[in-house]
């Protein structure tokens, strides 16, 4: 079961193509250290902070599966709430049934990930505005099944069970180390991903979706691929969500405003890079810490913030950051070099494949 | 007795859902756009009827005529700034752009308007008598009037769009907006027109629903538009009568899963959408899904 089934690409004599113009290692130890670093968090700053830093990581790991279908798969999923709300409540089942909610984290990952498969057979019957909605739908309808059992807690939720043997502060770091885990582990996932095949053709179908199939993508594989990517990191991100607050209520995990905070950190920072949620998540966290003591208005200016960007920065504030300085920190493109200038590193010549949506606009070749 | 009432009230209701659909359904079949701020636009215009009715004093059904032009002149207003250059750029920046527009207005209104749900005409005697059918089948006139609106508005649709000069230039500007563009016609502005027509239903659909039930800023899309869009869907995209049909089955079927259990209305309303879904994807009328 190939992603391509024709790749007849041999790479010719003349040139050499490597992953980034600068030097790569630099990048893996970098992140090395940025993980440790973190890592080391709950032994250095407040718990208060710690508990920011979470909501940080669960917007982050939401974003980047928001973007991996939107900014790469072309799917505008505005239901991906559905996921964050089953994460939870297989937590919560989990944990009324005496697991410890830490243990059914990874259970509550994967098993959205396997509700992925049929969820995906109904709404991929529909092409995009109607793709949106009808995840949308679906969402709505998971949760009105779901009120229906009284027994977890019906339409009112309840409190997640399981936490009598940990002391408050020992549950604030074990809670913030689950979700440092699930981010470092989505966004390790998404970039193995995007630097195998399955980039290839997700960024062949981002480019030109008729010309993707018409060179052998299988489209539709990819596409179901990157959902159930999609739907396992949300449900991990949902059961971050159950352990942190301490409770599940249908309302709160199946809101529209996860999908909402998801979508607008990713366009504020960039869709279609692995760097654009990461930018975004901070744009998001600093507003929604600034303005939290006038309810809603983060959502509004996040919103406003996100239709002005999509409208005139399609690319972000990581794609301004990228137009100037060429840079990426998670190389998943190709340079190409040619084999006539034979200088150093800094002589590489600065035809870069062209990605994003800056194709139409002849780059710096 | 229960069933046979179950299902004409849902009939009726369908009238309802048959208007949240039309201006989702002519948005998408002109413009090309999905309309994620649709359900939220007839929030505000319910809002708009209250605040009308609050301030002018003018009799519930007089407001109808300042609502219906206003949103009507938002909708060409919008259509031709952030939704025409969102078209510029590709559908997913309409997805974008609608979603964000949907998610501004409704906590907009949670801001300014609080949660508190509020009600359009509770004391017009259209709006609280019912007549009666036999013993048991209690009616109201409400619902009827919407449902005969709801076929007048889809009729009238239907004629301007297949018969009208108009409606010939707005298939036309649908259909190749660059050649329509060829033949002297401004398209922009035909897409205008068009948004405004549907802006003007979806100003009917919030003002109904104010009548019929109550609206919150939440209504705009866990009821409007989620309800709108299965009717679409299962009565067949593309078709104005498909519509209408897609809103009586969800009536319907909403009616009977009330029948059933008084909480599971909504959720069986979405199944039966599911399972038109998986079972006949084109929707019940036959052209083919997009």
């Amino acid at each position: 079961m190939s992603l391509v089934a024709d790749v007849g690409a041999s790479s010719a004599a003349g040139f050499r193509v490597t992953r980034s113009r600068r030097n790569v290692a630099w990048t893996g130890v970098g992140a090395l250290v940025v993980v440790v670093v973190l890592a080391m968090f709950p032994y250095i700053v407040y718990s208060g902070t710690t508990t920011i830093m979470v909501q940080a990581f669960i917007v982050l790991t939401l974003a980047s599966m928001w973007n991996l279908l939107a900014g790469y798969a072309g799917l505008v999923s505005v239901g991906q709430q559905a996921f964050v709300g089953l994460g939870a409540y297989v937590v919560l089942i989990l944990a009324l049934h005496g697991a410890s909610p830490f243990a059914a984290l990874p259970v509550a990952a994967i098993s959205c990930g396997v509700a992925a498969f049929p969820l995906w057979w109904l709404v991929s019957r529909l092409r995009s505005g109607y793709f949106a909605i009808a995840t949308w739908v679906l969402a709505a309808t998971i949760m009105l099944f779901i009120e229906r059992f009284s027994s977890i807690g019906g339409g009112t939720g309840m409190s997640l069970p399981g936490f009598a043997a940990l002391s408050p502060t020992l549950l604030t770091a074990y809670t913030y180390w689950a979700g440092l885990a699930v981010t470092v582990a989505a966004l390790a996932t998404i970039y193995i991903l995007l630097r195998g095949k399955l980039g290839l053709v997700l960024t062949a179908i981002r480019d030109d979706e008729v010309a993707a199939r018409s060179s052998g993508a299988r489209v539709g594989l990819a596409r179901l691929l990157v959902f159930v990517v999609a739907g396992t990191g949300c449900g991990a991100a949902g059961a971050v969500l159950a352990i942190s607050q301490l409770q599940v209520q249908p309302a709160a995990v199946f809101s529209v405003q996860w999908t909402a905070e998801m979508a607008f950190a990713t366009v504020i920072g960039g869709l279609g890079t692995i760097e654009g949620p990461i930018v975004g998540t901070a744009v998001f966290i600093v507003l929604q810490q600034t303005l939290s003591s006038y309810n809603a208005w983060y959502l509004i200016i996040l919103g406003l913030v996100a239709i002005v960007v999509a409208l005139f920065a399609r690319r972000g504030l990581w794609g301004l950051v990228d137009a100037r300085l060429n840079l990426r920190l998670f190389p998943v493109g190709y340079y190409l070099r040619l084999n006539g200038d034979n200088g150093g590193a800094t002589r590489w010549r600065r035809t870069r494949v062209p990605d994003q949506r800056e194709r139409p606009s002849s780059g710096p070749a | 007795m229960a069933w046979v009432n179950a299902i004409i009230q849902g009939v009726l209701t369908g009238g309802l859902y048959a208007l949240f659909a039309c201006g989702l359904s002519l948005m998408f079949g002109v413009m090309k756009v999905v309309n994620l701020a649709h359900g939220d636009l007839a929030v505000v215009a319910g809002y708009v009827g209250i605040g009308v009715i609050a301030v002018t004093h003018v009799p519930v059904l007089w407001s109808f005529l300042i609502v219906v032009p206003v949103m009507a002149a938002l909708g060409y207003v919008l259509q031709r700034t952030i939704i025409q250059s969102a078209l510029d750029r590709s559908v997913l920046t309409t997805l974008l752009v609608t979603f964000g527009l949907s998610i501004v207005i409704e906590n907009g209104l949670l801001q300014f308007f609080t949660a508190n749900s509020r009600s359009i005409g509770a004391d017009l005697a259209l709006v609280r008598d019912s007549f009666s059918l036999g013993s048991q089948i209690q009616i109201g006139y409400l619902v009827v009037v919407i449902f005969a609106t709801a076929v007048i508005v889809l009729l009238g649709l239907q004629y301007f769009l297949s018969a009208s000069r108009y409606g010939r230039l707005i298939r036309a500007s649908a259909d190749d907006p660059e050649a329509a563009q060829l033949a002297g016609a401004d398209y922009r502005h035909v897409f205008g027109v068009a948004a405004a027509i549907a802006f003007g239903t979806v100003a009917l659909a919030g003002m109904a629903y104010g009548m019929y039930s109550q609206l919150q800023p939440t209504t705009g899309t866990d009821t409007i538009l989620l309800f709108a869009f299965a009717a679409v869907v299962i009565g067949g995209l593309g078709s104005l009568w498909g519509t209408l049909l897609g809103g009586v089955v969800l009536g319907v079927a909403q009616q009977i899963g009330a029948q059933i259990n008084i909480s599971d209305e909504v959720l069986a309303g979405y199944l039966v959408f599911l399972a038109v879904l998986v079972l006949r994807p084109q929707g019940l009328t036959a052209r083919r899904a997009q």
